[in-house]
């Protein structure tokens, strides 16, 4: 008989067992009574003969190879009935670890469509990018136009090099005038991705150059929006930043290139001054390894390639290097340490959450301890019972994980949405198999976790004396596991409610710090000149002067003022100083943020004039360049000297030197957390009129205008809006922010941090108090007997009480002292991912930890003070 | 005297060998041919058999006996057969070794 059909027939198989052992009992019986045995003695002694028949039949079906599959089914049936026969202790255990497991997965989902999925593009672990690497500004994405077509040409190790560069400018014809972001791209761009376009072409390599002819490619989304998806779109003619181009193509739905860009233009055609400027790097490369290459080959031939530039550009590239890393690496970013952190954080919940369910099934496994002993003496093997308690616990923990991933279906949209800023490649997180199988993994694991405690407790010596003991004897190893279990809880708690109180300090302290500037009641947009208005460099100052004029008669505005850069706004320009006449080596200059401003800025910004003065309407063009400094360039430069009328050199500005006018305090231009951190911390300001005409049109592009306002900031958008449209109407604002929205979204990150780690704290600390809740009652309630005792011989309710709060004392000071350890650690991986965090202090600790120390407190009071209610006689004879 | 390892089963190949025979018979016939020397438990006998069964040595049938009553008739296979010759042949070398070994005088050992 095959397998299955030995497995299909088993009733039929069984019945057939117990006919042929039947008979043989029969045949022996009637041959020892032939023989002269009274019948029930016969009986007796075939029985005896044959050894137990239950056992027999048990080793019969062994012997039949489909034994483990219906000890499976039988498990199985046993454990759904006894999880139904509890539905409190089953409801609490499954809600325990839908929650672990659904929390977890959901962390994991979002690891896996950010940084474990490959790119979707073709054969994606190819693609790279380059960057350069000094020693003294570590890894930096940009590089000059020169730059990139000097490795293009030189490498033979990477396929075409691709180039892209942002851009973004007013969108005017057909329909509104509207400002929408672009990318200029190289020919190579989409070829390298492997990218096709849906419709249309790429750009040819001969509309790759200066004074070709203007193409442009749009997005899918724009194509949609402003097109209606019209087949016709591709030939026809659109005006972007005042300039006809033909649409040849459409991008893809969904291609990003660092953010969503509804326009693409041949970089090689851009006008931009820098393009020729060897110096000006603006540009990210993109690659893809030539067949056979390897990213080591690819790796060893650029730094080659460094070597020699180095020595044919001193000036700009000594000491730098250039290094190759795979595309996805850069595309997700930082935001993988965060990732990292919050599944550490997330799977600590899981971990108390098995602990607390290992305890209940403990509980529960030394309450059953005599039904499995009576089991034993029917004839179950150990194995069988280790067997049995693991299924039971499988079974547990895969429906808690079957609702685990039902909350996590349902949790993923919301999480993602919360994130913030814009999580990279958020379109790929969505639950795959990938997701599943974590589940189902994270589950069994789970379940094997807490059920082995409970199985390894299966009764194998002593049976008599389990039998014939009460229910409510309690073995001393039980009480240690049980004791253990509640210690590796409350320092899980410990660890994630300390380090949620070091996120909140650091939150706490950087909201306190000074931003450095005034940020009530100030206003921040980008502005899009008309594009009539770029023509030449007079149009353009004649035109911010306008805007300048025009905001500020608007009822509610204070001041107005134009800079290039706004503090903590994504956007930095740092440009190499020094304050003697002869430059110090290449690479070593000292490097200071600029700012390129109107007069009223400071007066805008509230940023305090410590000495000298700020910018004036003489400062234009024509006159001696002027510069003010921050306090830090100032410490920096001139130690504690007076700063104003020094000179400085600064070669982004101009060839010779430039006058220091004034020293203004420092800004937090990095954010309240990132700024003490940063590589740029001394600022250096100058004034927009003395900025030469040929950098104007570039200047324009990126110029933001600040207004202070006396009403509250937001309700000047839409005046300012109107009033500012221009003749035309096709002058827009975009990018409208308050300060205090900047500053506030410079914390994004770490309250994000703080409200998961909150969060998971609360749930950790919950958990734990119930974890020592249900195991110190469950303790007290086996020696209630033994209190009995205790108070028959003299021992008042409050001593009875002091006893078990004792213990449990012990037990929290236990778990304290190990959770301690374990914050420190954390503390320490929290210091190197979060930015703006201190190491941990002593004070943290003592705040959180009494925290948990009372909730602890609290949850054995009640079991304290049941035992203590003992009636002394009741508990006797209950023994 | 208990019985070796591992010879159970050929001591039931061998049995059932002789003809088609139930359970009962087998444990009867291994009492009567060991003279009771040896004991064969009967509680692992039909584990064995079950596992021979299982195995394709042997193959069962329910027949009447000659009192009239259904049992389970075991008879071996062509596997089954092939099986027990090896199995005598290895076991005829084993007892022949271990007999030389045992015939050894204490000089020739050294």
């Amino acid at each position: 008989m095959t397998w299955w059909r030995r497995l299909w027939r088993r009733k039929q198989m069984e019945e057939q067992l117990e006919k042929e052992l039947h008979f043989h009992l029969e045949q022996h019986t009637a041959d020892l009574v032939a023989r002269g045995h009274d019948p029930a003695e016969a009986r007796r002694q075939a029985r005896l003969a044959l050894g137990g028949e239950e056992h027999v039949k048990e080793e019969c079906r062994d012997e039949r190879g489909t034994r483990w599959l219906e000890d499976l089914a039988q498990d199985l049936r046993y454990s759904l009935r006894t999880l139904r026969h509890k539905p409190g202790f089953s409801a609490v255990a499954l809600a325990t670890l839908a929650l672990g497991i659904g929390a977890t997965t959901v962390m994991f989902t979002v690891i896996n469509g950010v940084v474990l999925k490959p790119l979707s593009y073709p054969e994606p672990d190819r693609l790279v990018t380059v960057h350069g690497r000094t020693e003294k500004f570590g890894e930096q994405w940009g590089f000059s136009y020169p730059e990139f077509l000097d490795c293009q040409r030189e490498s033979r190790s990477l396929g075409p090099i691709a180039a892209w560069t942002y851009s973004g400018a007013t969108l005017s014809e057909p329909g509104p005038a509207e400002y929408v972001d672009g990318r200029q791209i190289s020919s190579e761009l989409f070829p390298v991705l492997g990218i096709s376009l849906p419709q249309g072409r790429v750009f040819l390599p001969e509309e790759d150059r200066p004074g070709a002819r203007p193409v442009i490619i749009i997005s899918y989304g724009l194509w949609q929006r402003r097109f209606a998806a019209s087949p016709g779109t591709i030939g026809q003619s659109i005006v972007f930043d005042g300039k006809p181009y033909t649409v040849v193509g459409i991008a893809p739905a969904g291609f990003h290139l660092d953010g969503d860009a509804d326009v693409f233009t041949p970089l090689g055609q851009s006008t931009r001054p820098q393009m020729q400027n060897r110096g000006a790097r603006f540009i990210h490369l993109l690659a893809r390894l030539r067949p056979g290459m390897t990213l080591a080959e690819a790796q060893a031939e650029l730094s080659l390639i460094a070597r020699r530039h180095a020595e044919q550009y001193p000036e700009l590239n000594a000491g730098r290097d250039l290094v190759v890393h795979p595309l996805r690496q850069e595309l997700v970013g930082d935001v993988q340490s965060t990732l990292w952190l919050l599944l550490g954080a997330v799977s600590l919940v899981l971990l108390i959450a098995c602990v607390n369910v290992a305890s209940l099934l403990l509980a529960r496994a030394v309450s059953r301890e005599r039904e499995l002993a009576m089991r034993v003496a029917l004839g179950a093997g150990r194995g069988r019972l280790i067997r049995q308690c693991l299924t039971e616990s499988a079974v547990l923990g895969l429906s808690g994980g079957m609702l685990g991933i039902v909350l996590a279906a349902f949790g993923i949209r919301p999480f993602v949405t919360f994130w913030p800023g814009s999580l990279p490649r958020a379109e790929g997180v969505q639950l795959d198999w990938h997701v599943l199988l974590f589940a189902l993994a994270a589950s069994l694991a789970s379940g094997l976790l807490f059920g082995l405690a409970p199985a390894l407790r299966a009764p194998t010596r002593e049976l008599e004396q389990t039998l014939r003991a009460g229910a409510r004897t309690l073995a001393g190893s039980s009480r240690r596991l049980h004791s253990g279990f509640v210690i590796s809880e409350i320092a899980l708690a410990v660890v994630l409610l300390v380090s949620a109180g070091m996120l909140g300090r650091m939150l706490l302290r950087l909201a306190s710090l000074d931003p450095g500037v005034n940020i009530r009641n100030v206003l921040t947009t980008r502005v899009a000149l008309s594009p009539d208005a770029l023509a030449n460099p007079a149009k353009i100052r004649a035109a911010w002067q306008e805007v300048l004029d025009r905001a500020r008669h608007l009822p509610g505005v204070q001041s107005v003022a134009l800079a290039d850069i706004i503090p903590m706004r994504v956007g930095e320009n740092s440009v190499s100083y020094w304050a003697t006449p002869v430059p110090p080596p290449p690479n070593q200059e000292p490097v200071a943020l600029a700012s390129c401003v109107t007069p009223d800025y400071v007066k805008v910004m509230g940023i305090p004039l410590r000495q000298g003065r700020f910018f004036n309407e003489q400062d234009r063009i024509g006159h001696d360049l002027v510069v003010v400094i921050d306090d830090n360039l100032a410490e920096h430069a001139f130690g504690g000297s007076q700063a104003v009328g020094k000179r400085l050199w600064i070669p982004a500005l101009g060839p010779g030197p430039v006058q220091v006018v004034g020293v203004v305090g420092h800004v937090r231009h990095w954010g309240l957390a990132g700024d003490d951190q940063s590589r740029v911390r001394d600022q250096v300001y100058y004034s927009f009129a003395q900025v030469p005409d040929p950098l104007l049109r570039f200047f324009s592009s990126v110029m933001s205008m600040a207004v202070r306002t006396n009403i509250p900031p937001l309700n000047v958008v839409e005046p300012l809006r109107m009033e500012l449209r221009g003749a035309a109407g096709d002058q827009v604002l975009y990018d409208v922010h308050t300060m205090e929205q900047l500053v506030s979204d410079s914390l994004i990150r770490q309250r994000f941090l703080l409200l998961l780690f909150g969060i998971f704290a609360g749930l950790a600390l919950t958990l734990a108090c119930i974890g020592i809740y249900g195991v110190l009652a469950y303790l007290t309630s086996q020696r209630v007997p033994e209190f009995g005792v205790r108070m028959a011989l003299g021992a008042n309710a409050r001593d009875v009480m002091r006893l078990v709060m004792r213990e449990s004392l012990g037990i929290i000071s236990l778990g304290v002292g190990v959770g301690s350890a374990g914050a420190w650690a954390a503390g320490r991986v929290l210091v190197r991912l979060v930015e703006g965090m201190q190491s941990s202090e002593p004070v943290t600790f003592a705040i959180m930890i009494p925290i948990l120390v009372v909730a602890a407190l609290f949850a054995s009071f009640v079991p304290a003070r049941r035992a203590a209610r003992v009636d002394p006689v009741k508990a006797l004879r209950q023994e | 005297m208990d019985l070796p390892q591992g010879t159970l089963d050929l001591l039931i190949l061998k049995v059932v060998a002789l003809g088609p025979v139930h359970g009962y018979a087998i444990a009867q016939r291994l009492q009567q041919v060991t003279r009771d020397v040896v004991q064969v438990p009967q509680g692992s006998l039909y584990p064995a058999l079950h596992r021979l069964e299982n195995r394709g040595l042997l193959a069962a049938d329910w027949k009447e006996t000659e009192t009239g009553r259904e049992a389970k008739f075991y008879r071996l296979t062509r596997k089954g057969r092939a099986q027990l010759d090896t199995e005598t042949e290895s076991w005829r070398q084993l007892a022949e070794a271990v007999g030389l070994i045992l015939k050894m005088s204490e000089g020739a050992a050294e």
